[in-house]
């Protein structure tokens, strides 16, 4: 509790170190892969592109698939998300709040389903999936990406759940307020930003999320990340690809201001029991 | 005229009895201390007069009505946690509007009854801070206001001063105790520290595994403990165990004529009762171990030949030397036989 003489900050070197590396290996990619969106002409040795330009962009954009193809990944985002959180936080409240038989096991059967390749695991279900007739239906791609956010949305809601302090929920008891009640005026509001961060997580997650959408999805839902595979696999123009990679990144942008608000607080590293 | 009854309550938990066929009375207007160490049961005692725990057995009854069964938020009760469990996400006014809001009241009421308790525990001004820009004490006295704006019949508090600096903490006591004692309303306290206990209550309830030590009032736990655990737990006593025969109580240290059946005895006396005087040297009862000096008194520390420490207080630590053998004199002292006063001179 005693207040420290202020400490001269001596310079961090090793944060330092570790920003400068960080910037080399994510933002410069993603600098030369804007740079080549906006390129006409870029041709070796040239440092710099020949000819900016708009061209490749308006070719993108004037195809219909891309826009069917960012609206429908956006949909299926939505919906998963969506779907994912009426299940999953119901689910995480039970196993940070109650007993019951198995809980451990089930809880942890959840980092099994990510702990092994995911491509052996996807083969399987499509097996299931085509005769059930789900194999390249909106519901199917649905069914499968709800799998791979089943971690985040019941791991990081468990400990928000976890960290809501009991007394706090009792004395709203002791003002008058029944069960749900309590649960809807003091633990959501208590435990919103980390669930929050695992919405955001899970939105993301779906929107990139390739091998399920692929395998059961294709040939007729073809997500974002699915259509860039068939670009870059038909057309060896990397402007294409390039244009398409800044496209994707939209929804990440907009998590990350979000996520900003919530890392800030801390509670998104409380999320991971951090 | 609100009125607690506790009758024949226990709670078992899966290997232990926390209380233990507890009954107790609590008049209208009366504050009651539950003192007892951690793990008597105390905390548990009164979260089931709060609901928040179903007894295994027994009733509770508020002004002759069985709430026993009834959920916290049906129970007439307002509680105080050690924790302040204030709600984070919302600011002082909309804290202690919670349970007003519940009871639908018109914004106008809530708003008035609100500033009115906020100015009871002398936070007027306070309702759009942030619970979390407040001092711990100004925390636990919104906490207060929380439960008292509800107007409950039994206002329970559970440790509330206990994560505080001492200093808050007997001012905030003089405060609860002045605002219990204007509203009149029936209260239960729950502290470990017995001077709060002293300074606070009606009535003391000293507990320990479950059960009722002693009930009574504060000055008469301190004179006249009823056993040789509340004897020890409130205030300081030196407690030696020795053997009565013939009508004389012996220990190594202790011979003192006492008209009680022959048996092992426990005697217990306040260091305020014990008078020590020089002895020659290489005689004496006891050696003198440590003085310490407080100025206006002193405590002496006496060293018994079986290693025994008792305490004695002086009125001036000049008179007396480390190492000095002096003999011990008890002015006034209490027996004790299978946990149960035997005599009291």
């Amino acid at each position: 509790m005693s207040k420290a003489l202020p400490l001269r900050r001596r310079t961090d070197w090793v944060g330092i170190l570790f920003a400068v590396a960080l910037t080399v290996v994510i933002l410069v990619p993603m600098l030369v892969v804007i740079t080549w969106s906006f390129a006409n002409v870029w041709r070796f040795p040239s440092v710099l592109p020949q000819q900016f330009g708009l061209k490749f962009w308006q070719m993108t954009l004037a195809r219909s698939d891309v826009w069917s193809a960012f609206g429908l990944s956006l949909t299926l985002s939505a919906v998963v998300t969506a779907i994912s959180a009426a299940i999953c936080l119901p689910a995480a409240y039970a196993f940070a709040r109650m007993e019951f038989p198995g809980r451990n096991v089930l809880f942890f059967s959840f980092l099994a389903g990510q702990a092994f390749p995911k491509f052996g695991l996807l083969v399987a279900i499509a097996a299931i999936f085509l005769q059930l007739n789900l194999i390249a239906t909106f519901w199917g791609v649905v069914l499968i990406q709800l799998v791979g956010t089943l971690l985040f949305m019941i791991w990081i809601p468990v400990a928000a759940f976890q960290a809501v302090d009991r007394r706090m929920e009792e004395a709203a008891r002791d003002a008058g307020a029944g069960p749900l009640r309590v649960f809807w005026s003091i633990t959501l509001p208590q435990a919103s930003p980390t669930i929050f961060s695992a919405i955001l997580l899970s939105f993301v997650g779906t929107f990139y999320e390739t091998e399920g959408a692929w395998l059961i999805g294709a040939p007729q839902i073809r997500t974002m990340p699915v259509l860039m595979i068939s670009f870059i696999n038909n057309q060896p123009v990397i402007q294409y690809g390039a244009v398409l990679s800044v496209l994707l990144w939209i929804p990440s942008l907009i998590a990350l201001v979000f996520t900003r608000r919530v890392v800030n607080s801390g509670s998104f590293a409380r999320g991971f029991g951090g | 005229m609100s009125k607690l009854t506790i009758a024949e309550v226990s709670k078992a938990f899966s290997t232990t009895r926390a209380v233990d066929s507890f009954s107790l009375e609590v008049a209208d207007g009366e504050l009651v201390c539950l003192l007892g160490p951690s793990g008597s049961g105390k905390s548990t005692l009164l979260r089931m007069i709060g609901g928040f725990e179903t007894p295994t057995s027994g009733e509770i009854r508020i002004d002759g009505e069985d709430v026993t069964r009834l959920p916290p938020e049906r129970r007439p009760t307002g509680m105080v946690f050690q924790s302040h469990a204030l709600w984070t996400h919302m600011n002082v006014f909309n804290n202690i509007a919670f349970g007003l809001k519940l009871r639908r009241l018109p914004a106008v009421e809530i708003r008035q009854k609100v500033e009115k308790v906020l100015d009871l525990v002398g936070l007027a001004g306070y309702g759009k801070r942030h619970v979390t820009q407040l001092s711990g004490g100004q925390q636990q006295r919104v906490a207060l206001a929380r439960s008292l704006v509800l107007e409950p019949k039994i206002l329970l508090l559970d440790e509330p001063f206990a994560s505080l600096d001492q200093h808050l903490r007997e001012r905030l006591r003089e405060e609860v105790r002045d605002i219990q004692q204007r509203l009149g309303i029936t209260t239960l306290f729950v502290t470990h520290g017995q001077d709060e206990a002293l300074a606070l209550a009606d009535r003391i309830v000293v507990m320990r595994d479950g059960k009722t030590e002693q009930a009574d009032r504060p000055e008469m736990v301190y004179r006249e403990p009823a056993t040789p655990f509340v004897a020890g737990f409130i205030g300081s006593m030196n407690l030696v165990s020795g053997q009565v025969a013939d009508g004389v109580f012996t220990h190594s240290a202790f011979r003192l004529q006492v008209s009680a059946s022959p048996g092992s005895a426990l005697l217990a006396v306040r260091p305020e009762a014990l008078d020590i005087a020089p002895a020659n040297a290489g005689q004496g009862m006891a050696a003198i171990h440590r003085v310490t000096d407080f100025g206006i008194n002193a405590v002496v520390d006496l060293s018994l030949p079986d290693g025994t420490r008792l305490k004695a207080n002086v009125p001036d630590a000049r008179a007396w030397q480390v190492g000095q053998p002096v003999d011990l004199v008890p002015r006034a002292f209490a027996l004790y036989r299978d946990d149960k006063i035997l005599l009291r001179s």
